[in-house]
C-alpha cells in the first residue's frame, strides 16, 4: 500500500469538500482496500465516511425501505423492519461475499463502486430503485452506466438508496465459486408498476431483460420464460463461464427467481 | 489399547492449546534484533531476455540498504538451485539440469521468476525502491502447455535443453505389452489430463536469515518441512556456508503439502545476504507472490491403452505421459513423474504387463514437484479412470471388474511389473467395507429419486493405492535419488522421569507432538503431560530427512522405537543392579521393570533417576538415560484402499453436489484414529478440490498465470463437501517395527477418480478435471442430444 492522507469527516458537506482529483471516498473498503494492498491504487486522500452520524440508519416508511450509505450488508441482513419489507433485498444482503465482506462492505459502496458482478445493482435496478446524493436524487435505470462507471459526479456522494416494497420479489444468484461475486444475478419484481427483471453478473453492467419483463407481465410464471433467453453478444466470457453458458444461465435464474417470488 | 494416551487412542492434539489460543510461532511471528525486510522484483513477463537492469534510482530510494541482482549473486559464487534426484532417459543419457539462478542472470523464463532482491529498513521501503528499479526486457513467445513444448517449432525455454525435453525415461517391459495387446479380446483407451494445482498452504513462505559474525554462523529460519536437508543442500550445492556453521530452524509451519520440501531461491538468498549485510534480513510472500513462485503439482497429459482379455481380466497397461516440469527444475521435480509415478500403474490389480514412457518437459510457468501425494494421485488417477471406461466398454459392473482383478489378500509379497513389491493388503475387503458404507445396493433407489426431482445421480469407485515411506535408502539411490531415505530420533529422558523425543521429522500439520508423545507413553509408561517433541531445528535434533510422502510415522516413529529399544535394554542393566538381579531376568513393560516370576519391580522414572544421579549404580554402565537411533526401512509402504463417491448433477446448470462419500483405508496399525481421520478429511477434500474447483491455468499467448488469486482459483470450502463416511482396516506392515503404512496423502490419491467416475456415471459422458459447471453442463447437453 502506498502512503496517503486520512480524512474523517463528521458530515456529508464536509466529506463532499474534500474530494479532490485524486482522493477516495471510503466505506467498507472490501473493494478499495484490497486494490490498494497490492499497489493498483494510489489514491492521494482516503475520505473515510464511517464518522458520518447517521449515514448507516435504515428504516421503513410503509411503502419504502431507505438504507443509508455506510449501513452494512450484514445490518440490511440482519434487519427485520427490511425482511418484513423487501424479504428478497434482506436475503441478497445475506449472501453477498462472506461474514468478513458482510460485516465490513457497505450499500453506499457496493453502489458507487457498480462491479459488473456484484449483487446489489440487480437489487437497485429491479425494485426501481432511486439513489440519494448529496445534491440529488437517480432512478437506479440511470444509474449505472458501465463497467465500474455510474452517473455520479466527481463531487458526488452516495448517501442513502430508497427501494419501493414491491408485491413479490426473489433473488436468485449463481456464484463464481472462488469470489462468490455473481456469475450471474436476477433479481425479479412484480411491482406496482409492472415486472421487472434485472440481471447482474453476465454483462458489463446490470441490466433489465424487458423480453422477460414483458413475458412475466402477460403472466407472472416460470414457464412464462420458456425459450426466452437474452442475446449472448455482449455477455462476459471469462475462466469461469463463457457469454453463451451466461445467457443459459439467465434464463436458468429467472426462471427460479420467478418460482421463489410465488410465480 | 493400553491406556488413555496410548497406541489406538484419540488422544486430542497436545499442540492444539497453542495453536488455538493464537500462541503458535510461524515464522513471520519471528522477528531478529536489527533485521531489514527483503523484497523481490519479479518477472512481469514469461519469457523474456533481461537486456539491462537500473538500480541507481532505487539504491538512492529512502531505507535502502541492498540491492542485489542475479549477476551479484553470481559474481559472489553462490550455486545455483539444484535438482537431486537423477533420471536416466531411455537413451541412457542423464536429465537436461539447465542452470536455476537463484536470481535470473539474462533470462526470465516465467511471470513470477526473481530479478531483483531489495534489502530496506522497512518493508515499505523495500516495495517502493523495488518499483524504481528499471529492467528493460525483450520479450519472447513463451510456451505454458506440456504437449505442445513438445511439438516441433515450440519456443526453446532453455537453449541447451533440445526440444525442451528434460528426459524421456521410460519403465517396464515393452515386448510383454506389445505381446499382451496383441493377444487381447478388448483394448481401452484413455486421454487425459491431471489439471496443475498451486499448493495454497495456509501459511506462505518465509525466511530470516540472521548472521552470528562472532562465530561466523549463518541461522536461517525458513517454511521447510526438512530443515536438514535445506542446510545440506544450501551447503554442499549452493555454498551459503559449510554445515557446521549453518543453522536451520522450522518453527511452526503452517502446512506444506510438499511444497515446504523444496529449496527456493528466496531463503537462499535471505541466508546470503544476511552474511553480506552482517544484519538479519527477512521475507515473507505475500500470497500473490505464493501463487506465481511456490512449486505447483501435477499437470500430466497422459494416453493410456489397458488389454484384456474376453472375461475382463487385464492383460496389460501402457501409458505415455507429458509431464510439465515448469521452467526450471525444483528441487525433487524429476521423481515425481517417473519413480513416484509409473511404478504405481499396476494399482491394485494383477495386471502383468505394464510399461509406461514419460516425457518430462520445460515450459514458462512455475515450477512443478510434489504435491499431496507426488505421482501416485496421478497413477491412481490414470487406473482407477480407465478402469472405469473397460467397465463400461464391456458393460461389467466396476465393483465386478475391479474384483477380478484384484491381488489376492494371499499373495504376498507381491511383485508387480513396475518394480514394486507390496508387502500386505486386503483389496477385496476394503471394497466390500466402502461399498457397504455407503450402501450401494439402495443406489438406484437413491438415482431414481434424483431422477424425480430433475436431477442426475451417479456413483464412482476409486480403489487407489500408494507407496509411503520412500525406502530403503540404497534403493532409492539405485533410483537416483541424491540423498538417503531413513530418519532419526532421540529419546532423553531427564532425571525426573520426563521425556524429551527429538525427531529428524517435521510437523506442519500432521500432529507429530501428539503422536510420537504417545508412543513413549505406550511403551515407555510416562504420562503423556511429560512427553516433550522437539522437531525443526538443526542446532537441537540429530540429522534427519523430514516429513513428506506418508513417512513421518512409519520412518520417524520406527526410528523413535528403535530408541526406545535401547532405552529399555539400558534401563534393564540398571533395574537389575537396582533390583539385585540379573539382566537377564528382567522383563519390561510399558515402562515398569520386573524381576520375573517375582514381584519386585521398578518404575522407568526411578531407572531415569539412578542414570543421572548414579550413587548405586552398575560399574560398567554410562550414566545418563539418553539414546539416538536411526532407522533405514526395508521397503515403501502400502496403504491402500477404496473410495466411493456418489454426486447429484443439476443439468439445467451443471452443478455438481458431492453428496457422499464413502472411505474403507487400510493403514496398517493406527496410533492416533482422530488424527487419521483428520488425515483423511484434509486429502480428501484436496481431492474433491481438484476434481471439481481448482485449476492453475496459465493464458497459452502471455504466459500470464490466469488464475493467481483467490478470486479465480477456488478452494474447496466447508460447504463443497459432504459428511464423510470413514472406516480403516489393518493389514499390519510387515516392513516396520509398528505396523503402520501412513495416511497423510491417501484422500488426495484416492478422491479424483472416484469424483470424476461419479460424474461420468451421472451424466454418461467423460470429462477432464476440474468438473467445472460449465464443463459439466455442457456434457451433459450433449449427452443428452446424444440420446435423443
Amino acid at each position: 500500500m502506498y502512503e496517503f492522507n486520512y480524512h474523517r469527516p463528521g458530515s456529508v458537506d464536509e466529506a463532499v469538500g474534500l474530494i479532490s482529483e485524486d482522493a477516495k471516498i471510503l466505506a467498507g473498503g472490501q473493494s478499495l482496500l484490497p486494490t490498494m494492498k497490492l499497489r493498483l491504487a494510489q489514491p492521494s486522500d482516503m475520505i473515510d465516511l464511517a464518522g458520518i452520524p447517521g449515514l448507516s440508519d435504515i428504516s421503513v416508511d410503509g411503502s419504502t425501505v431507505t438504507i443509508g450509505a455506510t449501513a452494512t450488508h450484514a445490518s440490511v441482513a440482519a434487519s427485520s423492519a427490511v425482511a418484513g419489507a423487501i424479504p428478497a433485498l434482506a436475503k441478497l444482503a445475506s449472501g453477498i461475499g462472506d461474514a468478513q465482506v458482510r460485516n465490513m462492505g457497505t450499500m453506499g459502496g457496493s453502489v458507487a463502486n457498480a462491479d459488473p458482478a456484484a449483487d446489489y445493482p440487480a437489487a437497485l435496478v429491479g425494485l426501481g430503485a432511486t439513489v440519494h446524493t448529496n445534491s440529488r436524487t437517480v432512478a437506479a435505470d440511470d444509474f449505472f452506466t458501465g463497467i465500474f462507471e455510474t452517473d455520479l459526479a466527481e463531487n458526488e456522494i452516495v448517501t442513502k438508496v430508497s427501494f419501493p416494497v414491491p408485491q413479490a420479489a426473489a433473488y436468485v444468484k449463481f456464484a463464481n465459486p472462488a469470489s462468490r461475486y455473481a456469475i450471474v444475478g436476477v433479481f425479479v419484481a412484480k411491482t406496482a408498476d409492472g415486472v421487472r427483471v434485472a440481471v447482474t453478473g453476465a454483462g458489463g453492467s446490470v441490466f433489465r431483460a424487458s423480453d422477460m419483463e414483458a413475458a412475466l407481465n402477460g403472466n407472472f410464471s416460470a414457464s412464462s420464460l420458456d425459450g426466452i433467453a437474452v442475446a449472448s453478444d455482449d455477455l462476459n466470457s471469462d475462466l469461469h463461464a463463457s457469454a453463451d453458458y451466461r445467457a443459459h444461465l439467465v434464463s436458468v435464474m429467472a426462471k427460479r427467481a420467478v418460482q421463489a417470488a410465488g410465480g | 489399547m493400553t491406556s488413555e494416551t496410548g497406541v489406538g487412542a484419540s488422544v486430542k492434539r497436545k499442540e492444539d492449546k497453542r495453536f488455538l489460543t493464537g500462541k503458535g510461532r510461524y515464522l513471520d511471528d519471528i522477528n531478529r534484533p536489527g533485521q531489514a525486510y527483503g523484497a523481490f522484483l519479479r518477472s512481469p513477463h514469461a519469457f523474456a531476455k533481461i537486456k539491462s537492469i537500473d538500480t541507481a534510482a532505487a539504491s538512492a530510494a529512502p531505507g535502502v540498504v541492498a540491492i542485489y541482482t542475479g549477476a551479484d549473486v553470481a559474481a559472489d559464487g553462490v550455486g545455483g538451485l539444484i535438482c537431486g534426484w537423477a533420471i536416466t532417459s531411455k537413451d541412457g543419457e542423464p536429465h537436461k539440469a539447465p542452470a536455476h539462478p537463484a536470481i535470473a542472470v539474462d533470462t526470465v523464463r516465467h511471470v513470477g521468476d526473481q530479478v531483483a532482491f531489495v534489502i530496506a529498513d522497512t518493508l515499505a521501503q523495500a516495495k517502493d525502491a523495488a518499483e524504481l528499479i528499471e529492467v528493460d526486457y525483450e520479450e519472447m513467445t513463451p510456451v505454458v502447455d506440456g504437449a505442445a513444448a513438445v511439438a516441433a517449432g515450440a519456443p526453446q525455454v532453455h537453449d541447451d535443453v533440445p526440444g525442451n525435453l528434460c528426459y524421456d525415461w521410460e519403465l517396464g517391459d515393452q515386448a510383454a505389452v506389445d505381446a499382451a495387446f496383441a493377444s487381447a479380446a478388448h483394448v481401452t483407451t484413455l486421454d487425459i489430463y491431471n489439471n496443475r494445482l498451486v499448493p495454497n498452504a495456509m501459511e506462505p513462505r518465509a525466511a530470516i536469515g540472521d548472521y552470528d559474525s562472532g562465530n561466523d554462523e549463518i541461522l536461517l529460519y525458513t517454511t521447510s518441512q526438512n530443515p536438514h536437508v535445506a542446510r545440506l543442500v544450501l551447503s554442499a550445492f549452493v555454498g551459503i556456508a559449510p554445515e557446521h556453521k549453518l543453522r536451520v530452524i522450522a518453527p511452526d509451519v503452517g502446512g506444506g503439502f510438499g511444497s515446504k520440501i523444496f529449496i527456493y531461491a528466496e531463503e537462499t538468498i535471505c541466508a546470503w545476504a544476511a552474511k553480506k549485510l552482517d544484519r538479519a534480513v527477512k521475507w515473507t510472500a505475500e500470497r500473490s507472490e505464493s501463487f506465481l513462485s511456490d512449486a505447483h503439482g501435477r499437470d500430466h497429459h497422459t494416453t493410456a491403452e489397458l488389454a484384456m482379455d474376453a472375461n475382463g481380466k487385464f492383460l496389460g497397461l501402457r501409458v505415455n505421459t507429458i509431464a510439465n516440469m515448469g521452467a526450471y527444475l525444483s528441487t525433487f521435480a524429476t521423481s515425481v513423474p517417473s519413480y513416484l509415478y509409473a511404478t504405481l500403474l499396476a494399482g491394485q490389480y494383477t495386471t502383468p504387463a505394464i510399461y509406461a514412457n514419460v516425457k518430462a518437459v520445460f515450459t514458462n510457468t512455475a515450477p512443478v514437484d510434489a504435491y499431496r501425494g507426488a505421482g501416485r494421485p496421478e497413477a491412481t488417477y490414470v487406473v482407477e479412470r480407465i478402469v472405469e471406461r473397460a467397465a463400461r466398454d464391456l458393460g461389467i459392473s466396476p465393483v465386478e471388474l475391479r474384483k477380478r482383478n484384484f491381488i489376492a489378500p494371499d499373495a504376498y509379497p507381491y511383485e508387480t511389473p513396475v518394480i514394486m513389491t507390496y508387502d500386505s493388503g486386503n483389496y477385496p475387503l476394503n471394497l466390500d467395507t466402502a461399498l457397504k458404507l455407503i450402501d450401494y445396493d439402495g443406489f438406484a433407489a437413491r438415482r431414481a429419486e434424483s431422477e424425480s426431482r430433475g436431477k442426475k445421480r451417479g456413483i464412482g469407485l476409486s480403489s487407489f493405492i500408494e507407496a509411503c515411506g520412500i525406502a530403503p535408502s540404497a534403493a532409492v539411490g539405485s533410483l537416483g535419488a541424491g540423498v538417503g531415505l531413513w530418519e532419526s530420533a532421540q529419546v532423553r529422558f531427564n532425571p525426573t522421569g520426563g521425556v524429551t523425543v527429538f525427531t529428524g521429522s517435521h510437523s506442519h500439520g500432521q500432529g507429530h507432538e501428539t503422536t510420537f508423545a504417545q508412543l513413549i507413553s505406550e511403551h515407555l509408561g510416562v504420562p503423556i503431560e511429560n512427553v516433550e517433541v522437539s522437531h525443526g531445528d538443526t542446532g537441537k535434533v540429530p540429522f534427519g530427512m523430514g516429513t513428506y510422502g506418508s513417512r513421518s510415522l512409519a520412518v520417524g516413529g520406527s526410528a523413535i522405537m528403535r530408541a526406545v529399544d535401547k532405552i529399555v535394554e539400558k534401563g534393564k542393566k540398571v533395574a537389575a543392579h537396582l533390583m539385585e538381579a540379573s539382566a537377564e531376568d528382567i522383563e519390561h513393560a510399558n515402562g515398569v521393570f520386573k524381576v520375573a516370576g517375582t514381584d519386585k519391580q521398578v518404575t522407568m522414572a526411578e531407572v531415569a533417576f539412578a542414570a543421572y544421579v548414579p550413587h548405586n549404580y552398575p560399574p560398567d554402565l554410562e550414566p545418563g538415560m539418553d539414546e539416538t537411533a536411526f532407522y533405514d526401512p526395508t521397503n515403501f509402504t502400502f496403504p491402500a484402499g477404496t473410495h466411493i463417491a456418489e454426486v447429484e448433477v443439476d443439468p439445467d446448470t451443471g452443478a455438481v453436489e458431492v453428496v457422499d462419500w464413502a472411505a474403507s483405508d487400510d493403514f496398517g496399525n493406527v496410533i492416533n484414529p482422530m488424527i487419521v481421520e483428520g488425515q483423511i478429511h484434509g486429502g480428501v477434500a484436496q481431492g474433491i478440490g481438484q476434481a471439481l474447483l481448482e485449476n492453475a491455468v496459465y493464458d497459452p499467448d502471455t504466459g500470464q498465470l490466469l488464475s493467481g488469486s483467490y478470486m479465480d482459483y477456488t478452494m474447496p470450502r466447508a460447504d463443497d463437501l459432504p459428511s464423510f463416511k470413514i472406516e480403516t482396516t489393518n493389514t499390519p506392515c510387515p516392513g516396520n517395527p509398528l505396523g503402520v503404512k501412513g495416511c497423510g496423502e491417501a484422500g488426495a490419491i484416492a478422491a479424483p477418480a472416484a469424483l470424476m467416475n461419479a460424474i461420468t456415471d451421472a451424466i454418461g459422458v467423460e470429462i477432464d478435471m476440474p468438473a467445472t459447471r460449465e464443463k459439466v453442463w455442457r456434457a451433459a447437453q450433449s449427452a443428452q442430444q446424444a440420446a435423443e
